[in-house]
């Protein structure tokens, strides 16, 4: 921290209310941010915090509450007022025109008049910026073709453009590489050098004790504390986003490791999987990973049958398949988990408990016709078990929380009774207290002698519930880490980059 | 994401339900209210007064002449005018149905033979013909007709059955074209299809059967021969689109294009009218008193709500809509299941045309023309949302109502013909707004 001495702090929220159609999202939350301070923003799916930096960004109006800059009431009516008063937020979903070029969407709305002369002044301009910022980025191809880091700075660069003084990250590191991650918070380190004051989301609580310098946290959109980053403990920040206490953030009960079930040999498929031959054995989690883009989905879509394979062969339990189709791998006994729950796993405009029959339909029809009462009791069964929170079974799935959605999508696997799960990230973007219960869930699974493949970006996440961990990179295999239990995260993150 | 979830209010769940049921019995009361008028009696109901009003004040002794128009309600007063007369002794010397001309000079005639006339049992509009006064020796005085009631023209059971079975044609092809929106695709063969179906078996029967003696084992192959090719034209649709990923816009353009053809080349460009009566029967008669594409509509309806509702086949079909992809991967057959939808659409279009061509006796390849957007109009109307995924059978039977009510109406009341254009593309335009703010309410 620069400047802790300031009497008036940059930014003061205090006293914000804000609700929606029966449902509080933040009440009496007050937040400080002072000048070169990395302020992290901790809660857990619903906590309102999204709320609450929709607040700053303007786009959402409080109820009650007074927003301040160096002490003086701002009142942000509109996004363009929040960018008037220096604050710049980057949403998940970034506000880039695909089409467009790097400087072109960093410009966009403040386009200088004038032909060649402003359009080449402002590209000079963009490139002094992504210099300030010690990156590279491609400045004239459309933006579509960007990588999601390239984009991210794209919108940190248009957030300097407007010359901010307060910036808002929601969840940045998400979609993000470990070293993207590091080149992320080097570029955050900087500005705040420069005396910008940062509010940070994240999910991932290893990052937090790396960049933040305080850490507020929020629970069902109320303010429970804060507290400098030092002073803080993993241990402590869990139980204040949940609300109670957590024994163990990976409750790994390893089982009885068995035979080999699916043994791959020699799978191929373009460029994205070259060679991969692995076993996964009854009992256990195999942990998979690697940087993004290393060919750990492409992987599992091919074993699934969701992509066609070059050459190779599966088989399950010493029978060799033919899986032309994720039909015919599920008839096989093997599911996927997909990575992205709203476009893959969902069918987001029906009821949760159609999604939950459609793969299960086998077994809850006679004839052709749905045994409703069947697949209802079914369903309630997993409701229970997984405490899915939903008012009715007709529920549609778009309106659940992204944790409730997962156990959906657990909920009809499950059912399927399959031999083999692959779960692809199957913690992303879900609370510690749900992620708590996925975690136990592959502790019973493992337990019933299921095989499981889980993909996963958390390094602590694959160390701590892996039982075996294989690491990928540019499409192949690179590394076998058996001993788990003595492996560090260097190990890994080494062998994904293949040195 | 905050997890900030909407919750659905009572009402809108209601009117997400049942607007549509709503806005068609509005529309029913409306016209009721605007057709409101005197009507002229006639008609089995005004038949039986008359007589037992003719027993009444002259007895059972007399002689009577039953007189009405030529409208088919006239036909069923006189039928039961004169059994009601008959059945209690009356002498009915004559039962005419025509014109003024003509019944002068039947009752002239009657006069003639000796007969003394008693009463005339006459419809309302016969009743005020002026040629009664004209004959001698009888008198407008001696009509009999029951008295004038006050009833809604749109509300008359014929014209009710009436906009129903104009109404079915379209139905019944509808449920094919919903299941097709609600996988999020889009069939504009269907029109095409009834034409192509309507001269397939036109062509069948004329050639291998014995035209209008043709028997109705014959027929039936006829009709499946029409289906069948229906059907097959749908096959090569869905096959287009899954196989080789054409646009279903362009599929089945191209379809409407190339069936459309077909027609006319198999027809000879020409109207095929030599059908057998056991044919014209399918669209042209009324079992218990109800149009038989009434009731093919009705059981079809029934039938293909349990399918989307109850079945595999159903579920499939929404979640391939909802989302091909997690559809996919959650091993539905997606491919399959969109070739079976317009399979099946194929087919309905074709039992369309079978249905069209049998109610106006002759196979036409101008059939059906401009069919697929009075259908898609009907889906659309009905709230199901051309993003597929979502949408009810029902819903599309309640639009396709909605639509002919619309038009029936305007029919009544006189409107021309370009100004009910208008008012149908204004109800279109509404329905989809309508769909539009709804999906705007729930997005968050």
């Amino acid at each position: 921290m620069v400047n802790t001495v300031d009497t008036a702090p940059l930014l003061k929220m205090s006293g914000i209310e804000k609700s929606f159609p029966g449902v509080q999202a933040l009440s009496d939350v007050s937040l400080k941010l002072h000048r070169g301070e990395v302020l992290a923003l901790m809660g857990e799916n619903g906590a309102g915090k999204s709320t609450l930096i929709k607040t700053l960004g303007g786009a959402h109006q409080p109820d009650a509450g007074t927003i301040e800059i160096d002490g003086k009431r701002v009142d942000l009516s509109s996004p363009m007022a929040a960018i008037e008063a220096g604050i710049g937020v980057i949403y998940q979903e970034f506000n880039l025109i695909p089409a467009l070029s790097a400087w072109e969407n960093i410009f966009l709305g403040r386009e200088q008049s004038g032909l060649l002369v402003a359009r080449s002044d402002e590209r000079s301009r963009a490139a002094a910026l992504f210099e300030r910022l010690g990156v590279q980025v491609p400045l004239d191809v459309p933006s579509r073709q960007l990588s999601i880091a390239q984009q991210q700075l794209v919108e940190i660069a248009k957030a300097l453009s407007q010359d901010v003084r307060i910036l808002v990250m929601d969840e940045p590191s998400a979609a993000l590489t470990p070293l993207e991650v590091e080149k992320l918070f080097g570029i955050i380190r900087e500005l705040r050098s420069q005396g910008i004051g940062i509010i940070y989301i994240s999910h991932r609580l290893d990052e937090i004790f790396d960049i933040a310098d305080t850490i507020t946290v929020l629970r069902d959109g109320r303010y429970v504390g804060d507290a400098p980053a030092s002073e803080m403990t993993r241990r402590l920040l869990i139980e204040m986003m949940v609300g109670r206490s957590i024994e163990n953030e990976f409750p790994k009960q390893a089982a009885e490791i068995g035979d080999a079930r699916l043994v791959v040999t020699g799978l191929c498929r373009g460029a994205a999987v070259r060679d991969v031959s692995l076993e996964v054995r009854r009992g256990e989690v195999l942990g998979l990973t690697g940087l993004v883009g290393a060919g750990r989905t492409e992987l599992v879509r091919l074993i699934f049958g969701a992509d066609t394979w070059d050459s190779g062969q599966i088989t399950l339990d010493g029978q060799r398949l033919n899986i032309n189709s994720p039909r015919d791998a599920i008839r096989a006994g093997i599911c996927l988990l997909t990575e992205d729950r709203k476009t893959q796993g969902l069918v987001l405009c029906r009821s949760v408990r159609e999604n939950f029959g459609l793969p299960n339909v086998k077994h809850l029809s006679v004839f052709g016709v749905m045994q409703q009462r069947q697949e209802r009791g079914a369903f309630a069964g997993y409701v229970d078990s997984l405490t899915i929170r939903i008012p009715h079974q007709e529920q549609l799935a778009k309106n659940l929380s992204g944790g409730n959605q997962q156990k959906v999508v657990l909920a009809k696997w499950l059912q399927l009774n399959a031999e083999v799960l692959i779960f692809d990230e199957p913690t992303r973007g879900i609370d510690v207290g749900a992620k708590h219960e996925i975690y136990q869930l592959m502790n019973e699974l493992t337990a019933q002698g299921k095989s499981i493949i889980m993909i996963s970006s958390e390094l602590p996440e694959v160390i701590g519930m892996s039982d075996r961990i294989l690491v990928m990179h540019e499409g192949r295999i690179t590394g076998e880490i058996t001993d788990v239990a003595s492996t560090t995260q260097e190990n890994i993150i080494e062998l994904a980059i293949n040195s | 994401m905050n997890a900030i979830e909407p919750k659905p209010q009572r009402w809108t769940a209601f009117a997400n339900d049942y607007g549509m049921v709503l806005v068609l019995l509005f529309l029913i009361a409306a016209f009721s209210v605007l057709t409101l008028e005197r009507q002229s009696s006639t008609g089995a109901d005004a038949g039986h007064v008359v007589a037992r009003n003719i027993i009444a004040t002259h007895g059972t002794s007399g002689t009577v002449v039953v007189v009405a128009g030529l409208k088919p309600p006239d036909e069923a007063f006189l039928r039961e005018a004169t059994d009601a007369l008959k059945a209690a002794g009356v002498t009915v010397a004559a039962t005419i149905g025509g014109k003024p001309a003509d019944a002068r000079r039947t009752i002239e005639h009657v006069l003639q033979e000796g007969h003394s006339i008693d009463a005339i049992a006459a419809t309302g509009d016969a009743a005020n013909w002026s040629i009664y006064d004209r004959i001698e020796s009888v008198g407008s005085d001696k009509c009999v007709s029951a008295a004038p009631t006050l009833w809604p023209t749109f509300a008359k059971s014929e014209n009710v059955l009436n906009v129903a079975n104009q109404t079915a044609i379209y139905a019944i092809i509808a449920i094919g074209m919903t299941m097709v929106i609600i996988t999020a695709g889009i069939d504009l063969s269907v029109g095409s299809l009834v034409a192509l179906s309507a001269v397939a078996t036109a062509v069948f029967i004329r050639d291998t059967g014995a035209g209008t003696e043709t028997g109705v084992g014959l027929m039936i192959v006829g009709c499946c021969v029409g289906m069948g090719v229906c059907a097959l034209a749908g096959i090569f649709n869905g096959a287009m689109i899954t196989r080789l990923g054409i646009p279903p816009f362009i599929a089945t353009l191209a379809m409407m294009l190339m069936a459309r053809g077909l027609a006319r080349r198999l027809s000879d460009e020409l109207s095929i009218q030599a059908l057998p009566a056991s044919f014209t029967w399918i669209g042209g008669a009324a079992t218990f008193g109800i149009p038989n594409p009434v009731i093919l509509m009705v059981v079809l309806y029934a039938v293909a709500h349990f399918v989307m509702s109850r079945t595999v086949f159903g579920r499939y079909v929404y979640a391939v809509g909802g989302n091909a992809e997690a559809a996919r991967l959650s091993g539905v057959p997606v491919k399959r299941v969109t070739v079976v939808v317009y399979t099946l659409c194929g087919a309905l279009a074709g039992l369309g045309g079978i249905v069209q061509s049998s109610k106006l006796g002759s196979g036409d390849p101008k059939l059906g023309l401009m069919f697929e957007l009075d259908v898609i109009a009907a889906v659309v109307v009905g709230g199901t949302s051309l993003m597929g995924g979502e949408g009810r059978i029902f819903g599309t039977l309640i639009g396709a109502f909605i639509i002919a009510v619309i038009k029936n109406g305007m029919n009544l009341m006189k409107v021309g013909a370009p100004e009910q254009q208008i008012v149908l593309g204004a109800v279109v335009l509404l329905a989809v707004l309508v769909d539009t703010l709804k999906r705007r309410g729930t997005a968050h």
